[in-house]
């Protein structure tokens, strides 16, 4: 067994702080996530969970803390460390982040392509199966922009499961999908858990998604967490700023006159 | 936004010093960031499949095909006309002196050490420079970048290495092209006006012409392959702002491109001749 399996947490996120420039986005954040579990970050626009997404992928390095994934410190991890741990994880992105200029099936055999020794045949053939997951086993050949918005989710997803990794992340998987693509996204989800007992952790905005999937929800508000518990809990939070986001409520902040004149006024 | 509002409050003088010490700054750090660029795609090409990391060949290919072999007409077209043009001007200047039939040696000399790098590498850097920019930014935006890197590829071994190398191919292979289409050019017309057959031409061509004068365009054309590849993917990857910012980016990688060619020309025809 790799020593990574030993860890006791699949991630783990301590004190991490992060800015973008002077502006501070996120603000201590303390994470974990079980190993086989199915985590939701979920918050407003502007609540920093693409960022911390950001960090937990290593593409951005934070001002303070630590991120552990698979039990290896992502600071402190050698190139060749970090190559190696890539293979252990999938990334689906929002847009996709398809390569344009490769057909469906090669930009989801493209990992295998470099990170395995396989011949064309097997990687074609392992390529299709992971298609087949996903239902899009007749669309191989065609280009990225040929799809539609839900087929290109679900082709990214592909692509992110082709080295069957331990590690699964999901930006946005059901934004600008019509309702019922949406819940056939949750539903592959779901069966990919089961399937091969992976980690995942999905950054959403939908409630009924994030309620649906996840096994514990973490809530970020202005690059705070307020909670981090079961589903019931997170309903049940008589946190306000939960219940406005479950509610669908306007914030209703106080406003302080001196400092809505200062901003007005620029002084 | 900080800092301008932090310099409103100073004499105009000094902030011209300062926004010149910015500037200067950040020159020096793009400098940095293509030196070390240009370093890390050698690295990828000679240590890369060690790594199991390696620079594959097909996508060098794919490049070479798009920035060469695709470029192929245009350059052929063009030369040629600078060819003519040049044999046209020169028989005109040269009939005064009555040595008209000198100008051959003129167009073989201008066109393999001048002529043919000078108009390929602006060519290719209009081409295929702005349409890299573009590629680049376009995948940033879209973050398809975000994608290589966290499956384990780095950007700059599957993009800006493939790159180096076509472009190193395609350009002296292209100046090659370029030579030989812009003495045919010239010769179209100094056939007719100092009336000699074409194998005579390239005769005389050959006879004017040493190893040194060819090679010392190809060693130029290598250089501003380096430069075209450099100015186009460092500006691809600060794109900055959705479909404006590529096309801002696309308008600097042109424009820094054709004018480091034309300076390194300069430069480097000073040394090649005098030093």
């Amino acid at each position: 067994m790799p020593a990574a399996s030993n860890s006791e947490y699949a991630i783990e996120v301590r004190n991490l702080d992060a800015h973008y420039g002077e502006r501070q986005i996120l603000n201590d954040i303390n994470l974990h996530v079980h190993h086989g579990e199915i985590m939701v970050i979920m918050g407003g626009s502007g609540s920093g969970k693409s960022t911390l997404l950001r960090h937990l992928l290593g593409l951005n390095t934070p001002t303070r803390g630590s991120i552990k994934l698979l039990g290896q410190d992502l600071a402190h991890n050698s190139e060749q460390a970090m190559f190696e741990l890539r293979r252990k994880m999938g990334v689906a992105f929002q847009g996709g982040a398809l390569f344009g200029s490769m057909t469906v099936e090669e930009n989801v055999v493209l990992p295998l392509c470099e990170h395995t020794e396989l011949d064309e045949n097997t990687m074609r053939i392992m390529g299709r199966m992971k298609l087949e997951v996903v239902n899009l086993a007749e669309f191989g050949d065609l280009m990225p922009s040929e799809l539609s918005g839900g087929m290109i989710k679900r082709a990214a997803l592909a692509r992110a499961i082709i080295m069957d990794p331990r590690l699964l992340f999901f930006d946005e998987p059901s934004a600008g999908l019509d309702p019922v693509a949406a819940v056939e996204l949750d539903e592959l989800i779901l069966r990919l858990r089961q399937a091969m007992n992976i980690t995942i952790v999905v950054v959403t905005h939908e409630l009924e998604s994030a309620f649906k999937i996840a096994d514990r929800i973490t809530v970020l508000d202005q690059g705070m967490i307020l909670m981090t518990d079961s589903v019931e809990a997170v309903r049940n939070s008589d946190n306000p700023r939960i219940q406005s986001l479950l509610n669908r409520l306007p914030r209703d902040d106080a406003i302080d006159a001196d400092e809505y004149m200062e901003r007005l006024t620029g002084i | 936004m900080s800092n301008a509002a932090q310099n409103s409050g100073l004499h105009p003088a000094i902030r011209l010093v300062e926004n010149i010490g910015r500037k200067t700054v950040a020159a020096i750090e793009e400098l940095g960031y293509v030196a070390s660029m240009l370093a890390e795609s050698f690295y990828w090409l000679i240590f890369g499949r060690r790594q199991q990391q390696p620079v594959r060949l097909r996508n060098v290919i794919a490049e070479a095909m798009r920035i060469g072999v695709h470029a192929i007409p245009i350059i052929s077209i063009i030369c040629l006309a600078i060819g003519v043009m040049m044999a046209i001007q020169g028989i005109q200047t040269l009939k005064t002196f009555g040595a008209e039939s000198k100008v051959i040696v003129g167009l073989a000399i201008a066109i393999t050490r001048e002529f043919a790098p000078l108009i390929v590498s602006i060519m290719v850097a209009g081409r295929s420079g702005s349409a890299i920019t573009a590629r680049i930014g376009t995948m940033l935006e879209s973050q398809e970048i975000d994608a290589l890197r966290v499956i384990g590829i780095n950007p700059v071994r599957y993009i800006t290495a493939p790159l180096l190398l076509a472009m190193m191919i395609s350009i002296p292979a292209l100046t090659i092209l370029g030579d030989f289409m812009g003495l045919l050019g010239g010769g179209l017309y100094s056939i007719i006006e100092l009336k000699i057959t074409l194998p005579i031409y390239f005769e005389r061509c050959a006879a004017a012409l040493s190893w040194t004068d060819i090679s010392q365009g190809l060693i130029k054309s290598l250089v501003f392959a380096a430069i075209i590849v450099l100015v186009s993917v460092s500006n691809g990857f600060q794109v900055r702002g959705g479909a404006e910012g590529v096309g801002r980016a696309t308008t600097r990688s042109v424009v820094m491109s054709l004018t480091f060619i034309v300076i390194a020309d300069m430069i480097f025809t000073y040394f090649l001749n005098f030093a």
